[in-house]
């Protein structure tokens, strides 16, 4: 009886405030999509970065046997064990160094396998395909210039990386981007409260003969909110629902097909979906407590109890 | 069932208290009048009861609890025990009769099985029966009014509590209303009611309490409208 009557109760007032009903539920979806849009515009980033991006600041890679035919810098053959031993006293030698660490063609699998795992050029390589590399963190990032300098065209040596100048103008883009993405989110996010918080207490308004009869008869203050709460609620989660959804179709478009940025820009590593999948849950949660209570407090200021 | 002891009650913004001392007690199975004209403080003192407002001295006790130690999450069971009845009826215009009656058990989460019994039962005795379906628009005042009173009724309140109920009818609909209390009166519940109905208050002879500028000035059993009136 009492499920039923609550249910009915919130169907009867979702319809009476049915443009408030759908300002809600488009603010809400703006401001969740919005927020799981920069939730993995983080994902990406991680993902571009791979295993040495916050790690280093200099890789230096080295000759392997297929660099020796293919490749004018390493012309002289793969790299010696005795030049990989001179060019590691040479790194530790200098006073801007901080520290060495050398990955062997194996480890460089691992990372490649980790970074790279669902994308079809990682299942065709081979652990001795890969270069064996010193990374190289610095004293001072600035400093760059003077690792290049020493080791660009050494014996073995196939090149001298700096690893921030690849990515990192992108990565300020996407950042620049993130952040407008979470300012607008938290500007909708307010325009979705206050509406929640004015629905409400229309809402309270229109029906304030049956909550003073409840109220009379001796309803609980919890019987007489819920209602709201849960128009609140169910308002949020169609929100959030729609959120999700733009999620979806969103990845899709702009990875996959449309834009299919995966096929113009084959070399960079995307999210895939269990990232979208794993954010869905967590916009649905926020969907539906955070409008429930927003009413919950809204009725604590706009309804007699 | 009712005790004022020494009560005041002074609303914010208000110099003029609206109750001050009064002290009186209300006995199982009474019926008693409220008589005063308005802004005498009759609607306060049912405000009280109702615990719609707390006192700003002294105790109200109402079916033996102290109701400014009852916090506030226990009040609505409190009201359970009461009934309560208004000058402009307070249906819901878009639910027929036997959902309004109905309305006042749905909300206190009372069984399927027990409304459908109990509903027609106090329709019966308000002597509604048959107009179950019918919508409270297309009654008349006094039948409006007998719905208000099933719906305050129907869950056997020990307590009756009525503002003026009639406030609104005719002299011949009103005595009809009276009967109606008189009678839910001797099943055992008492009843406090707020008049400014001479006629009717000179013709039941009960107690009779008035209030003049929130003091109590009588207090009388078997007694009528007033002297000056």
């Amino acid at each position: 009886m009492r499920a039923q009557f609550v249910l009915s109760e919130i169907g009867v007032g979702l319809r009476r405030n049915l443009t408030m009903t759908f300002a809600v539920v488009v603010s809400v979806a703006l401001s969740l999509a919005l927020f799981g849009g920069s939730l993995l515009m983080r994902d990406q980033v991680s993902t571009m970065k791979g295993y040495w991006y916050d790690k280093v600041n200099v890789s230096i890679f080295l000759c392997n046997k297929g660099d020796a035919e293919s490749d004018a810098n390493c012309a002289k053959g793969a790299v010696t064990s005795e030049q990989k031993k001179q060019i590691e006293t040479d790194l530790q030698k200098m006073p801007v160094v901080d520290k060495v660490i050398y990955e062997s063609s194996d480890e460089a699998y691992k990372h490649y396998k980790e970074q790279f795992g669902d994308s079809p050029l990682a299942s065709s390589l081979t652990p001795d395909q890969m270069q064996e590399s010193f990374r190289v963190k610095l004293k001072d990032p600035q400093k760059y210039a003077v690792i290049a300098t020493a080791f660009d065209g050494r014996d073995g040596v196939q090149s001298v990386q700096d690893q921030k100048s690849v990515l990192d103008n992108l990565f300020e883009l996407l950042n620049g981007m993130n952040w407008a993405a979470i300012m607008v989110m938290l500007l909708m996010l307010v325009v979705a409260l206050m509406l929640i918080v004015n629905t409400v207490r229309v809402s309270a308004f229109s029906r304030r003969r049956e909550t003073g009869i409840m109220r009379l008869v001796g309803a609980s203050s919890f019987y007489i909110q819920a209602p709201f709460i849960m128009e609140a609620a169910v308002a949020g989660l169609i929100g959030a629902g729609v959120a999700c959804l733009m999620l979806v179709v969103g990845r899709y478009f702009i990875i996959d097909n449309g834009l299919a940025l995966s096929e113009k820009l084959n070399l960079i590593n995307f999210i895939g979906w269990d990232a979208v999948l794993s954010k869905l849950p967590l916009v649905l949660a926020i969907g539906l407590l955070m409008p429930a209570l927003a009413a919950f407090f809204a009725l604590r200021k706009y309804l007699k109890v | 069932m009712i005790r004022f002891d020494n009560v005041s009650k002074v609303y914010p913004k208000q110099n003029r208290p609206a109750l001050r001392e009064v002290s009186l007690e209300v006995e199982r199975g009474e019926f008693v009048f409220l008589v005063g004209s308005s802004g005498s403080g009759k609607s306060t003192f049912l405000r009280l009861i109702l615990r719609e407002e707390r006192t700003s001295h002294g105790q109200v006790h109402v079916l033996g609890k102290d109701l400014a130690r009852l916090s506030n999450w226990k009040v609505p069971h409190m009201r359970r025990q009461l009934g309560t009845v208004f000058q402009d009826f307070r249906l819901l215009p878009n639910k027929t009769v036997a959902e309004n009656v109905a309305f006042a058990q749905e909300v206190i989460g009372k069984s399927r099985g027990e409304i459908r019994k109990s509903v027609p039962q106090v329709l019966d005795l308000v002597g509604l029966g048959g107009k179950e379906d019918r919508m409270p628009g297309e009654l008349s005042g006094g039948e409006q009014q007998r719905v208000a009173i099933a719906r305050a009724f129907v869950n056997r309140p020990k307590l009756l509590i009525a503002d003026e109920p009639t406030g609104n009818l005719d002299p011949q609909t009103s005595v009809g209303i009276m009967k109606l209390l008189d009678r839910i009166n001797r099943t055992g519940t008492t009843v406090v009611m707020a008049t400014h109905d001479q006629n009717i208050v000179d013709q039941m002879r009960k107690r009779v309490i008035e209030l003049e500028k929130g003091r109590l000035v009588r207090d009388q059993a078997r007694g009528v409208y007033g002297y000056q009136h």
